[in-house]
Formats: C-alpha cells, structure tokens, sequence
C-alpha cells in the first residue's frame, strides 16, 4: 500500500497514526505540510529512520522547495516529483491518505 | 491506468485542491488516464464560477476547466455537499456538472486507483 | 434516455464487480464534517453491493460513543445513523484498541456492535483492501 501523508508531525499525529500501520512491502509518500517530517534535525527524524528500515519513504520534492526545505532532507528519504508520485500510485494495488 | 481522485478541500484555503490537480496532470502525461475527479466537502467550491482571485496567482477553478477541455475529463461535484454549500448548476464553473456520490462509490469500483486529497 | 436513468444503468453495470471498499474515520463528530459526510458515502455505498466496511481509529472512535446530545448545539445528532448501516448490510465495523484505551472508552459505551481490533489488526484488514477512503 502507499501512505501518503500530509501534514506536518507537529500539527497532526497523522504520521505516528500511519507508521503505527505501514506493513512491509508498503511505501510511505510525504506531500504538503508533511515534507517537514523528511527534514533533518526535526522532531519526527528519529521515527521517519525507524520507518526507514521497514518501508521506503518518499517527500514530494516540489513541496520541499516551496518551505526553502530541499537541502535538509534526511538521509534515505527518496525526493520525487508529482511523474514520481503518479509511479508510486500506479505501483502499488491501493493508496491510504492520512488526512 | 485509470486513477479517480477525490478532493475534499476547496481552493486556496488547502494545498489539496492544487496537489490533486498536479497530480492529474502529471498522470495525464504520464498516459494514464484520469477516470474522474469528484469533489466532496468543502471541495465543491473548486466548481465555482463566481471566483476572482488575484491575477498574479494560479487560477485554481479556471485550470480545472481547462483540464478538463484539454482532456475530457469528467469533474463531478457532489449534489449533496453542494446544495450545503450553495454550489448549484447556475454558478458552475465550465467543465464541472452536478451529480450523486454514487458517482464517487463507481469511481471506485471502475478505476484502477483512487487518491484522496484533503486536510 | 435522461441523464439520471442514464448514471443508473452505468452505475447498475459496474455493480458485477465487487471490491473491497474501507471508510477510514479518524475525526471526532460534530468539530467538522468529515464523521457526517462520510457517513453519507458509506449510505450510498450499499446500493453498489460492494464489500464495504468501516474503520475507526484515533478520533474516529468517538463518532460511536452512546449519549451524543446536540440540542444546545443546535446541531443535528447524526449518530442514530450508525445503527442503521445494519439495515444496509453494512456489518463490518472496526473499532482500534489502542484508540479507545487512550481516551478511556469502553466497548459497551458505543452505539453499535463492532468488532474490537489492535492495530497490527487493523493494518492487515486495511491491506486487504481495494479501495481506501477517508476524510
């Protein structure tokens, strides 16, 4: 399955909501306020390296250059554009959006 | 592939109205093709004809119009979520028609995937 | 034909497919809308003949709780709804452990029977899925 969520850890605990449901062979894709969580030195670093370890994790690159965010981005974490986005979506069987 | 896409949020208040509206074009030009785009919530007021937003930023209503000339792509604006928000067939926008959330259930079951977009 | 007789034969057709459908409901009722608006996709899912099943978690859970009394607010009190989804076919209600513990809610203080499960659970159910919507 593909995660997407979008809103900033800080915000919502959408995020801890969806890791505490992303199986194995799932992908986890931050767009929006979300992006922030893929940065480094932020609070939600340490769970999105955990996570890191079981799924792959995407950020949408436009929505890091758009907060100045494109050159903080964690280690690990796959930068795509929206072409990436549609991929990921056409890659796997379903999509759960955190909201 | 075929890909539905609902929108939950109206335009400029949340980044879903453009991050669907990305998304569908780059599945456009990805060659997929884009089954539907319903709009639920507060995301009927993508569908109005009566915005004016400030002329130095994305037209939000008017590119979906346009998307959906370009490419024939069917925008449905819930008739429930609309009669609420009085978004009704005289002040919609060009491209969008008015119809029953069994349209966002066929959705689906007809598409092969379908992306939320909200708050 | 009319535009109306039109959607329901094109909907009628697409009914020979069955999948698997899950509403995700994660926001507490009454605050916004998405716990009475989604109810009402969930509603019209049933004439599909789809599997269809409810999911509630994180906030969602509160949308069940018993006693929702809405007459100050002047809101309508949609939670009788619920009950009616049997009425519909629509059994499958998920409820997550971990969501009630956290906010201290018992089983038997909600509206309706549903089926109690961990989180671990509730990731297999959502995987098996075709179709996921949530508001």
């Amino acid at each position: 399955m593909l995660h997407i969520v979008n809103k900033s850890p800080y915000e919502k605990s959408s995020l801890t909501s969806c890791l505490a449901h992303a199986l194995k062979g799932s992908a986890l894709l931050l767009i929006e306020d979300a992006v922030y969580a893929a940065t480094k030195g932020n609070a939600a670093e340490d769970a999105v390296r955990r996570a890191l370890q079981e799924l792959p994790v995407y950020a949408l690159g436009p929505d890091l250059e758009a907060r100045g965010m494109a050159g903080a981005v964690i280690d690990g974490v796959k930068v795509v554009d929206y072409g990436g986005f549609v991929d990921l979506v056409a890659e796997h069987r379903t999509s759960q959006s955190w909201l | 592939m075929k890909i539905g896409v609902l929108v939950n949020e109206g335009p400029y208040n949340h980044q879903a109205a453009d991050t669907a509206y990305q998304f569908a074009r780059a599945a456009l030009a990805k060659g997929h093709q884009v089954q539907r785009v319903f709009f639920y919530n507060d995301g009927v007021n993508n569908a109005s004809k009566l915005t004016e937003p400030p002329q130095d930023d994305r037209q939000i209503v008017n590119r979906w119009s346009k998307l959906a000339e370009e490419h024939g792509i069917d925008l449905v604006v819930c008739v429930a979520a609309g009669l609420r928000r009085g978004l009704v067939k005289d002040n919609l926008a060009p491209g969008f028609r008015i119809s029953g959330l069994g349209q966002l259930v066929e959705a689906g079951i007809e598409s092969d995937r379908l992306v939320v977009f909200g708050d | 034909m009319t535009q109306i007789a039109e959607e329901t034969e094109s909907e009628a057709a697409t009914e020979a497919v069955v999948k698997k459908f899950m509403f995700v409901n994660r926001k507490a009722p009454y605050g916004t809308i998405y716990a009475l608006e989604g109810l009402e996709v969930v509603l019209i899912s049933a004439a599909f003949n789809q599997d269809v099943s409810l999911a509630f978690l994180d906030d969602g859970v509160y949308e069940l709780l018993k006693g929702q009394q809405t007459k100050a607010l002047e809101v309508k009190n949609f939670s009788p709804t619920y009950r009616a989804l049997e009425g519909y076919d629509i059994e499958k209600l998920y409820v997550e452990r971990e969501s009630l513990a956290a906010r201290g809610i018992r089983e038997d203080q909600l509206l309706v029977p549903v089926q109690v499960v961990d989180a671990k659970e509730m990731a297999a159910l959502m995987e098996q899925q075709d179709v996921i919507i949530g508001f």
